[in-house]
C-alpha cells in the first residue's frame, strides 16, 4: 500500500487485481445460481421444500455426531482418522445384533412387566445405544493402541496410511460371511415408527394406510429422537471439553503436546480418551442412522463417514460448533441436491460445496487461521 | 554421445533385458494371460504412482486426486479408440485433439495476460482461464466435426492395424494431455490450500469425476460410455511393449526433471516453502507445474489401462481405490522412484496374483483382509517405506565431480524425506 497522502490513480488492470473482482464474480455467479434454483423450487412447491429441509435436518444431525469424532481426533493428533466411518458401521452392527439376537431393547419389559411399555422401551433403547457406544469406544481404544500409538513420532503420512489400512480391514473383515456378511441386512427398529403430520389444518398423527393430506409435511418419531439425542450428546461433549478436567487436558494437548506433557498431563491417555469419546459418539450415530434407514451393510460407514469428515472440514476442523454447523449444511446440501438436481449428483454437490467454501475460507467456516507451520 | 554414464548404460541395458525376457516368456506361453495382465497392470500402476510420487514425494502436495485424473485419461482415450474401431469414425480423435491443442493455446494466451496482471489472485486467474478454455474448446468441437471426414479418409488409406496403432498411441497421449489440462485448471485455485485441505479437495475431485462417469450417458451425453453399466468394446491394444515403453519414458522424464534446476526447485518447495520463496522460487508456479506433470502421467496410465481389459467401469475409479497410489508411494518410500516402481509391481503381484493363488478356494475375499494387515505390519515395522530414500544409480542425483568424495553424505541430507 502506498502512503495515503497522495491518492494513487489506479489503472483498470490494477483495479481488477486489487479488488479480486473476477474471482468474486465467479463465486457470486455460482451462489446466485444456487439461490435461484432453491427459491424457484421453494415457491413452486413450499411443502416439498419444507419436507426436504426436515429430512436434511435429520441427516445433518447424524452427520454431526460422526463429525465430532473426526474433528476432535484431527484437532489433537492432526490425523485424518479414516477408520472412524467404519467404527460408525460397527456401532450400527452392534445395535443390530443387540436388538435382533439378544433382544436387549426388551430387557426392562421382561424384568418388570408392570412398567409402562413406553418407559420400558425408552430405557431399553438407551441401553442398546449405550452398549454400542461403549463397544465402539473400546474398539477405537484398541485401534489407537495397536495402530496409531507406535507411529506417533513417525511421519504423519505413515499414520494416515495405517488409518486407511485399519479402515480396509474393518470393512473387508466385516464383509466376511461369518462376521457381518456381505449383504444388506434389514434392521429391526427397537421401537415402532409413529408419523405425525403438520400443516395448515394443524398437528395430527398419521394413521397407517392413510395418505398425507395436501400441504402437510410429515415427520416421524425417529426424526425427533435423532434431533434430541444429537443435541443432548453435543451438549454433553461441549460440557466435557469445556468444563471438566479431562476436557481441559484435551484442549491443552491439542494446543501444544510437549508443553502439555511438561504440565503433568498424560498425553497418551488423553489421546486414547479422545479417540474413545469420538468413537462412542459415532457408535450412537451408527445406531440412529440404522434406525432411520432400517438396514445395515458393511460398507455403510464409508459415505456417511466421508460426508461427516467433509462436514468437519467445512465447519473448520478442530472446532466442535463448526462440525455441527458443517454437518447441518452437509445434510441440507445432500437432501436438496438429491431432490432438485439429481440423486446420484449429491456426492458431487457435497464436495463442490466443500471446495468452494475452502477457496473462500481456507480453514473452514469456524476455523481459526492456520497455526500449522508449513 | 561420447561419454555416456555407466549407470545410464546399465539402465538402458537392464530395461531392454527385462522387456525382452517378459516378452519372450509371454510369446512362448510360459506366462499365462493372467500373469501377463497383472504385469501390465503393475506397470500402469507404476506410471500413476510415479506421477503421485512427483506430486507428493518430491513436491509435498498431499494429493488424492490422482485417481480422478487416471479416470479422465482412461475414459477419454477409451472413447477415442472406441469411436475409431466400433463406429469407424475419427470424430473423437479430431475433437479431442483439437480441443486439447486449443485449450493448451488458450491456457498459454491467458497465462501471458495473467503474468502481466501481477498479483492476480488464484480465483480470478481461474475465472480467466475458464473463459478462455471454454471459448476455444467450443471452437474445437465445431472445427473437429468438420475435420472428421478428411481424417477418416486419411486413416483409412493406411492398413487397418497401422491406423489402429496410430489412433491408440495418439489417444493415450491425448488422455494424458487432457488430464493435464484439467489438472491445471483445477489445481490453480486449489493448490493455494494448505496440505490436508488440499488433500480433501482433491479427494473431492476424484469423487466428482466418479459421479460424473456414473452419469456419463445421461448427463454428459456420451451414450457409448454407458454410465454406471460400464463401457465395453474398447479394443485391447495395450501390449507389454507399449506399457513398458511408456513406463521407461516416464522414468526418464521424472529423472531429468528432478535433476534439472526445476527439480531442485520442486524439492525445495517440499522442504520449506517459506525458505524456497525467500530464495526467489515461484512456489505457486512450481506447485502447478508438478501437479500438471503428475496428472499427465496419471492420464497416460489411464489411457493404457483402458486398453488392457477393454472394459471400463466407474467403480474402478471409486475414491476408495484412490488410496492405492498413495499406499504404493508410501510403501515404496516417499521420494524414491525406484521404490515406487518396485512397490507398484509388488502391489499388483501380491494383491491380484499371489494372494489369489495362495488362498484356498472360496477365500478370495480374504485377500482384502490380509492386505490391510500386511500394510499395518509394514507401516509399523518400516514407517519410511520399503526403499526409504534409496535410488538405483541411474536415478541418483548427478553431483558435480569435485564433490564426489562425500557423495553418500550429501545424498542422505539432501534427499532426507520430510514428514
Amino acid at each position: 500500500m502506498r502512503s495515503s497522502t497522495v491518492a494513487p490513480r489506479l489503472s483498470l488492470t490494477q483495479k481488477i487485481v486489487q479488488t479480486k473482482i473476477i474471482g468474486k464474480a465467479l463465486i457470486t455467479l455460482v451462489a446466485l445460481a444456487v439461490i435461484y434454483l432453491l427459491t424457484v423450487n421453494a415457491i413452486k412447491n413450499p411443502t416439498v421444500f419444507l419436507q426436504q429441509l426436515v429430512n436434511g435436518l435429520q441427516l445433518g444431525f447424524v452427520y454431526a455426531l460422526i463429525a465430532l469424532g473426526y474433528t476432535m481426533v484431527y484437532g489433537i493428533v492432526r490425523l485424518i482418522n479414516f477408520a472412524h466411518g467404519d467404527v460408525f458401521m460397527v456401532g450400527a452392527f452392534v445395535s443390530f445384533y443387540a436388538i435382533s439376537r439378544i433382544q436387549l431393547h426388551d430387557w426392562v419389559a421382561r424384568l418388570a412387566p408392570g412398567m409402562s411399555p413406553f418407559v420400558a422401551r425408552v430405557i431399553g433403547s438407551i441401553t442398546v445405544m449405550l452398549l454400542a457406544m461403549v463397544l465402539c469406544a473400546f474398539l477405537a481404544f484398541v485401534i489407537e493402541r495397536i495402530a496409531y500409538k507406535p507411529l506417533r513420532d513417525a511421519p504423519r503420512i505413515s499414520a494416515l496410511i495405517t488409518a486407511i489400512g485399519v479402515s480396509f480391514f474393518l470393512e473387508y473383515f466385516g464383509a466376511l460371511k461369518f462376521v457381518f456378511s456381505p449383504n444388506f441386512t434389514p434392521y429391526k427398529r427397537p421401537f415402532d415408527v409413529v408419523t405425525w403430520t403438520l400443516g395448515r389444518q394443524g398437528f395430527g398423527r398419521l394413521i397407517e394406510g392413510q395418505g398425507v393430506p395436501e400441504g402437510n409435511i410429515t415427520f416421524s418419531n425417529i426424526f425427533v429422537i435423532i434431533v434430541l439425542t444429537s443435541i443432548l450428546l453435543l451438549l454433553l461433549l461441549q460440557y466435557i471439553v469445556t468444563k471438566t478436567r479431562v476436557g481441559k487436558a484435551m484442549r491443552a494437548t491439542a494446543y501444544d503436546k510437549p508443553t502439555a506433557r511438561l504440565m503433568g498431563i498424560n498425553v497418551d491417555s488423553i489421546i486414547s480418551v479422545t479417540f474413545g469419546i469420538g468413537a462412542a459418539w459415532a457408535g450412537a450415530a451408527g445406531m440412529l442412522y440404522a434406525t432411520a434407514f432400517s438396514q445395515v451393510y458393511f460398507w455403510m460407514g464409508i459415505i456417511p463417514g466421508l460426508k461427516a469428515f467433509v462436514a468437519a472440514v467445512l465447519g473448520g476442523i478442530g472446532s466442535i460448533p463448526g462440525a455441527f454447523v458443517g454437518a447441518l449444511i452437509m445434510g441440507q446440501a445432500e437432501v436438496l441436491s438429491a431432490g432438485y438436481i439429481s440423486t446420484p449428483m449429491r456426492d458431487a454437490v457435497a464436495f463442490s460445496i466443500l471446495i468452494i467454501v475452502l477457496l473462500i475460507r481456507p480453514t473452514g467456516i469456524f476455523g481459526e487461521p492456520s497455526r500449522e507451520k508449513a | 554421445m561420447k561419454n555416456i554414464d555407466k549407470s545410464t548404460l546399465y539402465f538402458i541395458g537392464g530395461s531392454i533385458l527385462i522387456f525382452l525376457i517378459v516378452q519372450i516368456l509371454v510369446s512362448v506361453g510360459v506366462l499365462s494371460s493372467f500373469w501377463y495382465t497383472i504385469l501390465r497392470i503393475g506397470a500402469v500402476m507404476a506410471i500413476v504412482s510415479l506421477g503421485l510420487n512427483l506430486i507428493y514425494g518430491f513436491n509435498g502436495q498431499f494429493s488424492l486426486g490422482q485417481w480422478g485424473f487416471y479416470a479422465l485419461g482412461a475414459y477419454s482415450a477409451g472413447d477415442v479408440t472406441y469411436r475409431w474401431t466400433q463406429l469407424q469414425s475419427s470424430g473423437g480423435l479430431t475433437i479431442l485433439l483439437l480441443g486439447v491443442i486449443l485449450a493448451g493455446v488458450a491456457i498459454l494466451l491467458v497465462r501471458r495476460l495473467v503474468n502481466k496482471l501481477r498479483g492476480l489472485d488464484a480465483l480470478s486467474a481461474f475465472g480467466l482461464y475458464l473463459i478462455g478454455v471454454i471459448l476455444l474448446a467450443y471452437v474445437a468441437v465445431i472445427v473437429g466435426r468438420e475435420l472428421e471426414g478428411p481424417v477418416n479418409a486419411m486413416l483409412n488409406a493406411l492398413p487397418a492395424t497401422v491406423s489402429k496403432q496410430i489412433v491408440f498411441v495418439i489417444a493415450v497421449l491425448l488422455g494424458g494431455l487432457f488430464a493435464a489440462e484439467v489438472s491445471f485448471l483445477f489445481g490453480l485455485p486449489v493448490l493455494t490450500l494448505g496440505s490436508d485441505y488440499f488433500g480433501i479437495a482433491t479427494l473431492g475431485f476424484t469423487i466428482i469425476v466418479k459421479v460424473l462417469l456414473d452419469n456419463s450417458d445421461t448427463m454428459l451425453g456420451f451414450a457409448e460410455m454407458k454410465g454406471a453399466r460400464g463401457m465395453i468394446g474398447i479394443p485391447k491394444l495395450t501390449t507389454w511393449f507399449w506399457v513398458f515403453f511408456f513406463l521407461i519414458l516416464v522414468v526418464i522424464v521424472t529423472r531429468n526433471i528432478l535433476h534439472s534446476s526445476y527439480g531442485r526447485a520442486i524439492v525445495s518447495v517440499r522442504e520449506d516453502e517459506i525458505a524456497a520463496k525467500a530464495m526467489g522460487i515461484d512456489v505457486a508456479n512450481f506447485k502447478t507445474i508438478t501437479f500438471v506433470i503428475g496428472s499427465f502421467f496419471a492420464g497416460l496410465a489411464g489411457g493404457l489401462y483402458a486398453h488392457i481389459n477393454g472394459f471400463l467401469h466407474p467403480d474402478t475409479f471409486n475414491f476408495i481405490k484412490s488410496f492405492d497410489p498413495m499406499i504404493i508411494v508410501v510403501f515404496g518410500g516417499l521420494g524414491s522412484v525406484t521404490g515406487t516402481i518396485a512397490a507398484s509391481f509388488a502391489w499388483a503381484l501380491v494383491l491380484e496374483g499371489f494372494l489369489r493363488l495362495l488362498l484356498p478356494e472360496g477365500f478370495e475375499t480374504w485377500r482384502f483382509v490380509v492386505y490391510p494387515l500386511l500394510l499395518l505390519i509394514m507401516m509399523l515395522l518400516k514407517p519410511n517405506g520399503l526403499f526409504g530414500n534409496y535410488e538405483m544409480p541411474f536415478l541418483r542425483q548427478a553431483l558435480p565431480p569435485l564433490r564426489k568424495k562425500n557423495q553418500s553424505n550429501e545424498n542422505t541430507t539432501a534427499e532426507e524425506v520430510r514428514a
